[in-house]
């Protein structure tokens, strides 16, 4: 049976793992900052990222790199709730991650997390995120539209200092396992409940692009 | 790539443990656990995959394949290979960074020293 067009010999797969881009109007916005002032503190917390190093230090930017979504990963983080579930223990994951003093950094790039964080961890880290934000700072993130379909590829992005952004699927091995898997999407959020998460800042702008992605620029 | 480790300088291995602090004149290989502080000034550390470190360190370069807790200062360059898994700042001219490795942290370009400063500078 094939499941895509073209021949049916197989072709070899490229080993190089696959980078897509995509335009994104809220990266636009806070690339005009990162392109006109300097001494900016930038907070990353995709996938390390060497391209995003460079990129921010090369302008003179401050960056600081927290890959929350793997650390919320350590088993060390796993407690039992009153009905027996396992869950993450959000008051260790918050004394172990996003520890900076208040009003630090400028810009968030908070990318897709809260897509694909455990529930009980996307409140509390949103709390967080707005206390490190300085007052008219910048969080730019990604939540995926109900067209997406739960096996949307969880993408990790990479800046260059324009509107474009390259993406790279990223993959993980679960703790006590070798082979490294996509991480999954837990949920969508719909608008109210995105302005929801974030009503304690001063104000949110939505970006609705064709790939089922919503983006939302907040300031703080 | 081409392995990390040096054929000359000192090499602490998988089975030994050092706490405290280490300094030297020479290059340093670590694949063992070490907590403290390491200072080796104008020689290059490198911790090797099976390394685990838990100290703040200063280096000319400094090239992590391990675990690394701590500040690195390093005068030349850091290097993370893609087994690097590193929680800690990074204060370096240059940096690199394979696809693969994870760094939490931040990470402060520092010019190089020794130019004349621009005029009207204070």
């Amino acid at each position: 049976m094939r499941f895509f067009r073209g021949s049916s010999k197989q072709a070899v797969v490229p080993a190089v793992p696959q980078k897509l881009t995509r335009r994104s109007s809220g990266m636009g916005e806070i690339a005009r900052l990162l392109n006109s002032q300097d001494g900016l503190c930038v907070l990353d917390l995709g996938s390390t990222s060497a391209n995003n190093i460079r990129f921010l230090t090369g302008k003179g930017h401050k960056n600081y790199s927290e890959d929350l979504l793997r650390s919320s990963l350590d088993p060390a983080l796993r407690i039992q709730d009153g009905g027996g579930n396992s869950i993450i223990d959000s008051k260790k994951f918050l004394e172990e991650n996003l520890v900076y003093p208040n009003n630090h950094f400028d810009i968030v790039l908070c990318w897709n997390l809260p897509d694909y964080m455990e529930e009980n961890l996307v409140k509390p880290t949103i709390d967080r995120l707005w206390s490190v934000l300085k007052p008219g700072g910048l969080l730019l993130a990604f939540f995926h539209t109900r067209d997406a379909g739960p096996d949307s590829i969880c993408y990790r992005y990479h800046v260059n200092g324009t509107d474009m952004l390259e993406m790279q699927e990223v993959k993980f091995a679960a703790p006590g396992h070798s082979e490294k898997r996509s991480p999954r999407l837990q949920r969508v959020f719909n608008n109210r409940h995105i302005e929801n998460l974030f009503r304690d800042f001063a104000s949110i702008k939505f970006f609705l692009a064709r790939d089922a992605i919503r983006e939302v620029l907040v300031v703080r | 790539m081409e392995t990390a480790q040096s054929q000359e300088g000192a090499k602490i291995g998988k089975s030994v443990l050092i706490k405290g602090e280490l300094s030297g004149s020479e290059d340093l290989y670590v694949d063992g656990n070490v907590e403290g502080k390491i200072e080796l000034r104008n020689h290059s550390l490198t911790i090797g995959p099976n390394g685990k470190v838990k100290a703040d360190i200063s280096a000319k370069s400094v090239v992590i394949q391990g675990k690394l807790e701590g500040t690195v200062n390093a005068t030349e360059r850091v290097e993370l290979l893609k087994s690097a898994i590193m929680n800690g700042d990074v204060i370096t001219q240059r940096i690199a960074i394979e696809e693969g490795a994870s760094l939490k942290g931040k990470v402060d370009i520092q010019k190089e020293t020794g130019k004349a400063a621009s005029p009207g500078s204070s």
